[in-house]
């Protein structure tokens, strides 16, 4: 790809960029949200036609109008957000738009078997008649990494594949990438975890604010180098290591004893007092986001207590919650968080509105002077307030749920994987927003995949496996190890 | 990259277009006499025979934007209409108890539609279609299965009187958009039926109470629904259990899609289904007038639809303007 460039309305996204992927490589595209890393992929797979600049695959001039034409001319992409359809079969989304027939029907046993055996060579194995829906996001990824491969594809783009799978899963996706290396596939990989990123690629293309930063090979290069040049600005490596500052005393605020739901999850068991944040930390499935939503009363618990301030409540329902001042930042922000169509504006006073109830409207000028102020303080990157926020880049949505929640004025925040697939720059903005907040006497309760975040901002640690609190680990004990062998199942059982 | 222009301005070019045709090809259709202290011409009929159409789509607007619809539409305005018929011919009851006990009843035939979708999450096709068929079974055993006419003055003045020189079923309509526009902008109801058909699932959890947003929405169409079928009532000094507010929902559907509101719910534009319901009831009065055989009525208003909605189209216009810049 030689002198990309796009413009949208308002923003000029690619600014002129190269970008060259070879056979047998895995090519790492970094930069933060809205440095055009999703805009290159989507001229590059045909999504968005670019305004100039050149395309060539194997020395030939191409121009993908389309997905379904670049997946013809061999480039395949697996999204972020798995793009296929969970009510169907494994086998009916492997074949979907190309099935297999016989005498003008479907041939299902073919399908299936077809989908077994290139299910195989992934070392997945599935009944390719289930739902896809049943299996894990790992395995639908899979499935949509086999579909891809099954179209004859000589160019694989991976786009966050890894932001929803685990440490077991995310080795598995990276030997199977290795593989297809070796077998001479170009692999374009974009992930936003730095040890994923070091642990796969053989060179990486570094964007920032739509231009071209940076082109190098993975060996040699280190991470603070990386990063800088993402950033644009020196990074210290001191502060990946750092730990909250200590609460003052205070009396808890939200105090769960046993706290559990039949089937979701049980035995929570935490304090939390105003200044405090506590983590939830666990493999996927571990039952996290299940925990998140029985306290904030999406589900209801069935066991167990719940005591805020020390008298018990029983969340009753999301809008108890809010009344109770609690707030909740879903993980999925696509399915659970954003109201895309509605502007930046709106999705920002949702939730006080609905606090005030419907009667209560806010005047227009009220909802302006908080989207503003929300808009400054987080630093959403938005023309105005009035743009729908689904136009918004995945960071900046995220953004703006939190900026939703902050704007109701919550005594106690759940944040469930605030930080996931965003960009090195925002989380740090993200973990910087936290210690404001607890400073401002938040109680906090934050869920992530990422165990230095956690260690870095929790004063205690809940450590769930297997749909159970397994562990609660305090003050100097927690650390990233000590989860670790936590989970594990090897350590110690506070 | 140029911004498309809003759903709803194409439908105003429409309507304007439709005028235009009329402007230039049926002497007369602008021209307003005053008698009696009452305007008369083609454009107060336009309005006068609109209003069931808008005060049902009102209320489907909302529905709508909570990503349902309602079916059942003219089966209340059958309903309410004979029972208004039924009280005023058997009973001696004044005139506002009447028309409240109308309008109650479909209030409470609305939310029972809201019951079936938000509380027990019936689809609301389904949900509908139940008061659809069965309504109009509820208004024939009202009716004994008889159209009931009457000769009430009172009742009948509900569409043949005039309030400042506009027929009273203008003036009901504009009071109806006047009370819906209301509960949308100056309440937070209208951002909360927008989030709950955007997405349901985020709005739930940012605690908006999306059962009663539903509900109202059902009960605000349940209501306009009622009144129409008074005013369909009082025009025809009768109550036919059978034909009276007929396909009504389908011309208030058809209203709200070409006015600019996506049946995917979200988004909605009160003033986009006013133009809609003006632009239906344009098309009708202008085949009546040029004489055309009214058969030919229902496929003109098809054809009609299907061009606001292909102008709105984005893929439809971006082929044939591509098409066209080709050539």
């Amino acid at each position: 790809m030689r002198g990309i460039r796009k413009q949208f309305p308002g923003v000029v996204a690619l600014d002129g960029v190269d970008f060259t992927l070879r056979g047998g490589e895995i090519h790492s595209l970094m930069g933060e949200n809205g440095a055009g890393k999703s805009t290159l992929i989507k001229v590059l797979t045909g999504v968005y036609p670019p305004d100039s600049g050149t395309i060539e695959l194997d020395g030939r001039p191409i121009r993908p109008r389309s997905a379904h034409d670049a997946v013809e001319l061999g480039i395949s992409t697996v999204y972020q957000e798995v793009n296929l359809v969970p009510y169907l079969s494994v086998a009916e989304n492997f074949v979907l738009g190309r099935e297999p027939r016989r005498f003008g029907r479907i041939d299902w046993r073919e399908a299936n078997r077809r989908a077994a055996e290139a299910l195989g060579r992934l070392e997945v194995r599935v009944d390719p008649s289930s739902s896809l829906g049943s299996h894990s996001l790992a395995v639908q990824q899979m499935v949509a990494i086999a579909r891809a491969l099954d179209q004859n594809a000589r160019i694989l783009v991976l786009d966050e594949p890894t932001s929803s799978l685990d440490a077991r899963e995310v080795e598995r996706l990276f030997e199977v990438m290795r593989r297809l290396r070796a077998e001479g596939l170009g692999i374009l990989f974009v992930s936003h975890f730095l040890d994923q990123v070091f642990a796969v690629s053989d060179r990486f293309t570094v964007l920032r604010n739509g231009r071209l930063v940076g082109e190098m090979p993975a060996r040699g290069t280190t991470r603070l180098q990386l990063v800088s040049l993402m950033l644009g600005r020196d990074v210290d490596e001191e502060t990946l290591a750092k730990r909250p500052d200590p609460a003052g005393p205070a009396a808890p605020m939200v105090e769960a004893r046993g706290l559990g739901r039949r089937g979701s999850v049980e035995g929570l068991d935490f304090s939390v007092a105003p200044g405090e944040t506590v983590g939830l930390a666990g493999l996927l499935g571990s039952g996290r986001t299940e925990s998140a939503r029985l306290l904030f009363g999406a589900e209801r618990a069935d066991r167990g207590d719940l005591k805020l301030d020390g008298r018990r409540i029983r969340v009753r329902s999301p809008r108890h919650a809010l009344r109770l001042r609690f707030g909740f930042c879903p993980e999925d922000r696509k399915t659970s968080g954003i109201v895309p169509n509605l502007s930046v504006r709106e999705n920002i006073i949702l939730a006080l509105q609905a606090r005030r109830g419907w009667l209560r409207r806010l005047s227009l000028r009220r909802q302006r002077e908080i989207a503003d102020r929300f808009i400054r303080a987080l630093g959403i990157a938005t023309p105005d307030a009035e743009k729908p926020v689904g136009t918004l880049s995945g960071g900046n949505q995220q953004k703006v749920i939190l900026a939703r929640w902050l704007a109701s004025e919550p005594r106690f925040l759940i944040l469930d994987e605030p930080t996931r697939g965003i960009d090195v720059g925002s989380k740090a903005e993200i973990e910087r927003l936290m210690a404001d907040l607890r400073r401002e006497g938040l109680a906090i309760l934050f869920i992530s995949s990422e165990l230095e975040e956690v260690v870095r901002n929790c004063h205690r640690v809940c450590v769930l496996r297997d749909r159970r609190q397994v562990g609660l680990l305090e003050g100097d004990r927690v650390d990233a190890g000590a989860i670790l062998r936590t989970i594990a199942g090897g350590g110690e059982d506070a | 990259m140029r911004r498309a222009l809003h759903p709803t301005v194409w439908a105003f070019l429409a309507w304007l277009l439709l005028l235009g045709v009329n402007l230039a090809f049926t002497p007369g259709f602008f021209s307003i006499e005053v008698r009696d202290g009452r305007f008369y011409g083609s454009l107060i009929d336009v309005l006068n025979h609109s209003s069931p159409v808008l005060l049902a789509a009102l209320g489907m607007t909302l529905v709508i934007a909570t990503k349902g619809v309602d079916l059942s539409v003219g089966s209340v305005v059958a309903i309410s209409g004979a029972v208004a018929a039924l009280m005023v011919t058997k009973g001696q009851a004044p005139l506002p108890t009447i028309l409240a006990v109308s309008v109650g009843v479909g209030l409470a035939l609305g939310l029972w539609n809201g019951l079936l979708v938000s509380v027990f999450g019936i689809q609301p096709m389904v949900a509908t279609l139940v008061l659809m068929v069965s309504g109009r079974g509820i208004a024939q055993l009202l009716t004994d299965g008889q159209i009931i006419t009457f000769q009430d003055p009172g009742l009948a003045s509900v569409a043949g009187g005039s309030l400042l020189g506009l027929p009273n079923p203008v003036v009901v309509a504009a009071c109806g958009l006047g009370v819906v526009a209301a509960l949308a902008r100056w309440t937070a109801f209208g951002t909360m039926v927008e989030s709950v058909g955007d997405n349901e699932r985020a709005a739930h959890l940012a605690g908006v109470p999306t059962r009663w947003v539903k509900l109202g929405a059902y009960a605000v169409c349940g209501v306009g629904s009622a009144i129409a079928g008074l005013i369909v009532c009082s025009y025809t000094k009768a109550a036919d259990a059978n034909n009276a507010g007929l396909y009504l929902e389908l011309d208030a559907i058809l209203a709200v899609v070409a006015g600019g509101t996506a049946m995917t719910g979200g988004r909605f534009t009160l003033v986009g289904t006013v133009v809609g319901a003006l632009i239906l009831q344009t098309l009708t009065t202008t085949i009546l007038t040029k004489g055309v055989p009214v058969q030919w009525t229902l496929v003109v208003k098809a054809v009609a639809v299907l061009v606001v909605c292909l102008l709105q189209s984005d893929p439809f216009r971006r082929t044939v303007l591509s098409r066209r810049s080709a050539a």
